[in-house]
């Protein structure tokens, strides 16, 4: 058995999960949403399985490093960070129908992968052979993940707030009533990201680390790493602007989606757009 | 007290202004500002490369030349992160946390170290976790060590006082998280000054050794001039490995020796993220390449004579064989493809015609037969001799950036996962027995406390109860 396989049911889990969160939301039955968990959780230890694998691939073929090592890998790593995140909060609050605008960026980052990115084992430069590369990819990670999942919440908030008003108070029916309530939302916006920036912060101090260990510089301003600032800012305002200023609800909302949209550029769009611009870049 | 200040304003008019200057550098919506405008300008360094020119960036990307001259001159987009107005910047933003921090420590403090030990009516209407009981069958004193044990036992150790025939008892837990924000914030003013001691008496530079060389300066950034080091390194030996089948390079490696006034006092073999260590300066290795012509022993055999002879040859040069032929490598590789080591060369015929260059493997002997030339040429070995490049930093700042760092985690944990946890028992001398009252408050995530008192209260009823 490979690693493949396994990706492939990953895919499969995922998809499917989100479908049913759906199917759960229109059809309001409760017995439907545990099935879509127990999906999600499928998924969720078939991508824990695909990685090992791959990690004991990596291995057989004499590289000596983690399945962290290009943007295939650090992809589908991204999924089940956004799975963990998701799970741990499902465990915990037991909201079921997050799982329905969650789930759709666990999804959305398995099938990208595997569509287009190129998933062949590579060995690492000198330079990436490190244990902090490990550290620091599994904490920056957490926390976008954690970032992922204070987004879809956001969504969900920016959603029902809508309605809900125009309702002009009334509670709201159809799938919305699915929805936790909106102070839950809310408030479960605020907890991601209270998980997002403390990781963030690590991923920072990890990743300054190994420059420094690797080059002799820990921060040189390069476009990922102000990026990673940037984000790290923009979250920093976000629990500034709550805790004293009352920036909760609509505002906090807003200010959640736009941190993650930073997050995913900071992710992605250094490494796919600004490297068109610079001689460095890569996958 | 209020009514003072106004008097002094209205007669000292500039104190308003100091006052209003405070207030400023306090403000947190000054603080939500900065940081938002440190996210957005930041940008601007990310798009426009770093250390490039106008007309480089102009040269790649086609983009307007004076729109990136303008730049250039009006915001220093080349070297953003050092500009005047972004340091301003940074420098708005340490401010911002030193004001606001010493606004607001004084407070923090007392409540930490003058804990409100005794909790009266409207202090517990101020609470939104009470509860009460009435005990009728036990004594004040008893009710009151119940209490203590209780307290002890569930939550914390407490201390009571006794005022106007009540009895008060206050425990605590997590006081000291109250501080976690301090830390926080004090933290990025520890990396800030760890990164300016970095930048005030430390410098990064570059130098690249040739095997068998030694060196007793670097090159700074943007300068032709070494920098003494105050020792000298030497370089004795070189290594690049690839991964196999390939030409990715898989490890490089190079021994170093420190020397002081000649003599060896350290030596290490560095890798890329291994480095060296010498009297704070730091050796990092970062390249490599070729110091002068390659080497290459050969063992020739003529065909017709059957007759071996080892030669040398350096890399474009001529080499007599017997027979009036002669031949010369003209290029190599550490690894060619799959094959490892090889070279390119040709052989001359005697009249002085140029033979078809061809391919000789080191890790095959006898490879060569195969092409039918006058002679067999074996590659025993080549030596190329390197040069290591080395990226080299002196940061005495470092320690205290990691500090910083440390402290950020440390403190962060304290804010975000820890709260400073208050209970209030109040025992007094009611018409129908004993009253207790227990109220509580957390600094920070309520609803976790909320439940947490749920069960408290429970627990205290059956201790009250119990014989
Ligand atoms: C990027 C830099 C900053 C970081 C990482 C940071 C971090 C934090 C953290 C972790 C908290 C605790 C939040 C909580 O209560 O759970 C906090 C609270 C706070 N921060 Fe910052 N901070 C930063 C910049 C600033 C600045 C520039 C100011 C300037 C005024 C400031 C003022 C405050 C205040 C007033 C609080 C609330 C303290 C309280 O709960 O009593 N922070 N900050």
């Amino acid at each position: 058995m490979d690693s493949s396989l396994f990706f492939n049911i990953t895919t499969a889990a995922y998809f499917v999960a989100m479908v049913v969160f759906i199917l759960y939301l229109t059809a309001k039955n409760e017995q439907i949403g545990f099935v879509a968990t127990i999906i999600s959780w499928v998924g969720f230890i078939a991508n824990t399985v695909a990685i090992g694998l791959r990690w004991r691939e990596a291995y057989a073929m004499g590289y000596q490093q983690a399945p962290l090592s290009n943007l295939y890998e650090s992809v589908v790593f991204f999924a089940w960070s956004i799975l963990l995140i998701y799970l741990l909060f499902d465990l915990k609050y037991r909201y079921r129908a997050i799982g329905a605008f969650v789930m759709p960026f666990a999804f959305g980052g398995m099938i990208w992968a595997q569509w287009t990115l190129d998933a062949t084992i590579a060995p690492l430069v000198p330079a990436l052979q490190s244990n902090w590369l490990t550290y620091h990819v599994i904490t920056c990670f957490i926390g976008y993940a954690a970032f992922a999942v204070a987004c879809g919440v956001s969504i969900m908030y920016l959603v029902k707030v809508g309605k809900e008003e125009a309702a002009s108070g009334n509670p709201v029916g159809g799938i919305l009533a699915m929805f936790p309530s909106v102070k839950v939302l809310d408030d479960l916006n605020y907890k991601a990201i209270m998980v997002g920036f403390p990781m963030l912060t690590l991923g920072i101090i990890t990743g300054a680390a190994w420059a420094n260990y690797a080059w002799g510089t820990y921060w040189s301003w390069d476009p990922k790493e102000t990026w990673s600032l940037i984000v790290w800012f923009i979250y920093a305002a976000f629990l500034h602007a709550r805790f004293t200023r009352g920036w909760v609800g609509r505002r906090a909302a807003w200010l959640s989606i736009f941190g993650f949209a930073a997050t995913l550029f900071c992710y992605l769009g250094v490494n796919l757009v600004l490297s068109g611009l610079h001689s460095y870049g890569g996958g | 007290m209020d009514k003072t200040i106004t008097q002094q304003n209205a007669e000292h008019p500039s104190d308003n202004y100091v006052e209003k200057l405070w207030d400023f550098f306090c403000s947190l919506k000054l603080a939500i500002i900065t940081l938002i405008l440190l996210a957005t300008t930041s940008i601007i360094g990310t798009v426009i490369e770093q250390g490039s020119t106008p007309e480089e960036m102009a040269a790649k990307l086609g983009w307007s030349l004076d729109l990136l001259k303008f730049l250039d001159k009006a915001i220093t987009a080349f070297d953003m992160y050092h500009s005047w107005w972004f340091l301003s910047l940074m420098a708005l933003f340490a401010v911002n946390l030193i004001c606001c921090s010493i606004k607001r420590f004084p407070h923090v403090w007392k409540t930490v170290r003058e804990p409100r030990l005794v909790a009266d009516d409207n202090f517990f209407r101020t609470l939104s976790n009470i509860e009460e009981v009435v005990v009728s069958k036990d004594s004040l004193d008893e009710v009151r060590t119940k209490a203590v044990a209780f307290l002890g036992d569930k939550f914390a150790a407490s201390r009571v006082t006794e005022q106007d025939g009540k009895i008060h008892i206050y425990a605590e837990k997590g006081a000291w998280s109250r501080f976690g924000v301090y830390v926080t914030h004090a933290s990025i003013l520890i990396i800030f000054i760890g990164a300016a001691i970095g930048n005030i008496w430390g410098y990064k530079g570059y130098v690249n050794i040739v095997e068998g060389d030694q060196v007793d300066g670097v090159f700074l950034r943007g300068e032709s001039t070494a920098t003494p080091l105050g020792f000298a390194v030497r370089c004795d030996d070189f290594d690049v490995s690839f991964y196999e089948g390939g030409q990715r390079p898989k490890d490089f490696t190079s021994k170093l020796v420190v020397l002081e006034n000649g003599k060896e006092v350290f030596n290490k073999q560095i890798e890329v993220n291994d480095p060296l260590t010498y009297r704070g300066i730091t050796f990092y290795q970062s390249s490599y390449g070729p110091a002068g012509d390659a080497t290459f022993r050969f063992k020739v055999r003529e065909k017709n004579t059957d007759q071996t002879i080892d030669v040398v040859a350096r890399q474009g040069e001529h080499v007599p064989l017997p027979g009036g032929y002669s031949f010369a490598v003209t290029n190599s590789t550490e690894s060619y493809d799959k094959f490892g080591p090889a070279v390119q060369m040709h052989v001359n015929t005697p009249d002085g015609r140029h033979g078809n260059p061809f391919i000789v493997l080191q890790n095959y002997p006898d490879f060569d037969t195969q092409r039918g030339g006058e002679q067999v040429f074996s590659l025993l070995g080549m030596e190329q001799s390197y040069y290591t490049g080395l990226q080299v930093a002196k940061d005495p700042g470092v320690w205290v950036v990691w500090l910083g760092c440390f402290l950020m985690v440390v403190g962060s944990c304290g804010a975000f996962f820890l709260s400073h946890r208050r209970l209030w028992v109040t025992i007094q001398p009611l018409d129908k027995g004993v009253g207790v009252k227990l109220g509580g408050s957390a600094h920070r995530n309520q609803p976790a406390f909320a439940l947490y008192f749920d069960t408290l209260r429970k627990d205290l009823n059956d201790a009250l109860a119990k014989k």
